[in-house]
């Protein structure tokens, strides 16, 4: 083949071949395949009369890899012109990946932002037909029941996790807890649901529906998450310091409380919150047990509660045939408010493992 | 059960040998109760959960045919098996799509992106991860279900002899295909984070070691990377799977299922998942009904169960196989 272009013998002087750079593509190559690519692309789909963004993207990046793949593997071998192909489709993957997530963002801000106001978070859906209402029902509705969540599953898990640690001594309890927790880890969020939502109607009456059990629901889905993540933040407390609490005479629960909880405290919360951050999506559940209603309902003990992720599915899905659009923008504005808080809970969560993580090599 | 009676046996072999015996204290035993006892709780939850899904399928699964609600003349088995068809179904399609393209950013995260914005891509990555489900079901439902569309129309006249893309399109663009774009966007985050962890692991011996021998980059991915984070991916992808399976409110906003079993991608006669129907028939069920839906959200709970313990059980074996740990 034409590999036989690269000059054989090595010359000294002004115009010497770079010996380094033999048998390469010129660094712009990758560049300047792309843009002809991506114009040779425009042209023939606009030929063919189907131009679009998508299409001219995608029939670019095809001629992009072959045109690569066949001057990579003129110049540069075979084997070469694989690697580069490699790379670059690996490459094209991960900016695949930002499509979506990219749409999504600028789906739910450039929908939600039509109602992103204060009506909208000082009314309810009381007595609102069509235009106007709000979500301030279903945002308290979703702190009351995330909360009392929270208040369920940080405690069992923690102790659960300082059980693993601290106790278990790899027995036949501690292994068997660690599997079961794995198992609750997959159980799908309908299913915690359905569960919290029989339970409920055998202890209280039938068609229960109620903010507690939406929040047991969520502590079902919540607990195996803060049990994984706290248990790896008490693993990586390093055993000196157990040890030198034991030697000062200091009983174990102390030493747990004084010594290990508070070194690992910041990955701890950390892993709450971003468990937290997870479950405060969750609509499934909600949605068998806390159900909806139109009215506040700020008593977690009996009659349905409206929560956001709820809400937000509700208007989109139930929204009658006049005035169609006052629903739908309620619902992604509820959609974003949901996206603000969820991001805030992770930004916060990474903030506190990034300024309280233990300094290393102290 | 027998895992209870582990703590006593413990304690007293510890006590035998330990120093401290003479100084239990109140404290001690407290907090040991307590940490015991939410161990247990755990397991004790578990088991209602399996106690209570049982126990409320039972009635669905004895009745005979007439008397059920949704599966009024067919019994449960015959009601159950579209949905079941359909999550698997989907949770499949998902996967293909989302499998491929989740290692290849692992790997680009890992071995190709400069290291100094690896880490921040991944964090961007783990947004993805972080939106919730209902979010993705508006987003798939208004955004998505239209921008499928023109291609949906290209699929079906250039391909319409391939029986996945035959049929009358879907004027909406919300068929099984779009959902299970919608799943694979949810799932690629989690897959994507296990496969890059295991990928970090790969020895750097292996990988200079490749390297020095010659090898180009890709060669060497192939030859120390791959293999090595092989039970790794497998593992990342079923938990991914169990994800995909158990997804109930994408599905549910943008597919408008029926109970058939059809492989057709484009068509507005879709299967639905057993996660979505439970949410889109529950608030108009009643008396057996109920009963019927719990029976399907069992049926769910154990295939997904049976995908996650396989998981582990790739996971675990690995440990004991591999020259890492």
């Amino acid at each position: 083949m034409s590999t036989t272009v690269t000059t054989p013998a090595p010359q000294r002087g002004a115009t010497a071949v770079n010996t380094l750079t033999q048998g390469q593509l010129p660094k712009f190559t990758g560049i300047a395949a792309l843009v002809v690519s991506v114009a040779v692309a425009a042209g023939v789909m606009s030929l063919l009369q189907s131009a679009n963004i998508a299409s001219v993207v995608i029939v670019g990046a095809l001629l992009f890899l072959a045109a690569m793949f066949v001057l990579s593997s003129a110049v540069e071998g075979v084997r070469r012109a694989k690697d580069r192909f490699a790379k670059y489709i690996v490459t094209g993957f991960f900016l695949i990946a930002l499509v979506p997530l990219i749409s999504v963002i600028w789906g739910t801000i450039a929908n939600g932002l039509a109602r992103f106001d204060g009506t909208f978070f000082s009314w309810s859906m009381r007595n609102v037909l069509g235009e106007g209402g709000g979500a301030v029902h279903a945002i308290w509705g979703t702190l009351i029941v995330t909360g009392i969540a929270t208040l369920i599953s940080v405690p069992i898990g923690l102790l659960t996790a300082i059980y693993l640690v601290e106790y278990s001594n790899n027995g036949k309890l501690g292994s068997s807890i660690r599997f079961f927790v794995d198992v609750m880890t997959g159980i799908p969020s309908i299913v915690a649901g359905l569960f919290a939502y029989t339970m409920f109607s055998m202890a209280l009456g039938a068609g229960h529906k109620s903010g507690i059990s939406g929040a047991v629901a969520l502590s079902i889905l919540m607990i195996p998450t803060v049990v994984r993540s706290t248990e790896e933040m008490l693993r990586i407390v390093p055993n000196e310091l157990r040890e030198a609490s034991y030697a000062l005479g200091v009983p174990k629960w102390r030493t747990i409380l004084k010594v290990v909880l508070p070194t690992s405290i910041a990955g701890i919360i950390t892993g709450v919150v971003l468990a937290i951050a997870r479950v405060i999506g969750e609509t499934a559940p909600l949605l068998v047990t806390a159900s909806i209603t139109a009215s506040m309902n700020m008593n977690p003990l009996a009659n349905p509660m409206a929560t956001l992720p709820v809400f937000v599915y509700n208007q989109y899905m139930y929204a009658p045939g006049i005035d169609t659009a006052a629903y739908h923008d309620r619902a992604w504005a509820g959609a974003l408010t949901l996206i603000l808080i969820v991001m805030g809970l992770n930004a916060i969560g990474r903030f506190i493992a990034w300024k309280f993580a233990p300094k290393a090599g102290r | 059960m027998a895992a209870t009676d582990a703590p006593e046996a413990l304690d007293s072999r510890s006590d035998s040998h330990s120093l401290e015996r003479s100084s239990k204290r109140f404290g001690d035993s407290l907090f040991r109760g307590m940490s015991t006892g939410s161990g247990i709780l755990i397991l004790v939850i578990l088991a209602a959960v399996a106690a209570f899904l049982v126990g409320l399928a039972i009635p669905a699964l004895l009745a005979d045919a007439d008397s059920l609600q949704f599966g009024k003349g067919q019994g449960f088995w015959s009601y159950v098996a579209p949905y079941a068809f359909g999550t698997m179904w989907s949770a499949i399609l998902a996967m293909i799509m989302a499998v491929p393209v989740a290692v290849g950013i692992a790997l680009y995260l890992t071995h190709y992106a400069p290291k100094r914005v690896a880490a921040s891509f991944g964090y961007i990555i783990d947004l993805l991860a972080a939106v919730p489900s209902v979010v993705f079901g508006l987003w798939g439902i208004a955004v998505l279900a239209p921008a499928m569309r023109p291609l949906f129309m290209w699929l079906s006249e250039t391909f319409s002899w391939i029986p996945l893309f035959s049929g009358q399109v879907s004027g909406t663009g919300r068929t099984i295909f779009t959902a299970s774009v919608v799943l694979a966007v949810m799932i690629l985050p989690i897959i994507t984070a296990i496969s890059r962890e295991v990928f970090l692991q790969t020895p750097k011996l292996h990988e200079e070691a490749s390297l020095a021998l010659g090898a180009t980059k890709w060669e060497m991915i192939k030859q120390a990377v791959i293999p090595f984070g092989t039970p790794g991916i497998i593992s990342a992808c079923m938990l991914g799977l169990g994800r995909a399976l158990g997804e109930t409110m994408a599905v549910a906003m943008v597919l408008s299922g029926t109970g058939i079993i059809s492989f057709k991608l484009l068509t507005s006669q879709n299967p639905n998942t057993i996660a979505a129907n439970i949410a889109q028939s529950f608030p108009e069920s009643h008396g057996i009904g109920r009963n019927e839906l719990i029976a399907t959200g069992l049926v769910l709970f154990i295939i997904t169960l049976a995908v996650n313990m396989t998981a582990r059980w790739i996971i675990n074996r690995r440990k004991e196989f591999s020259g890492a740990n």
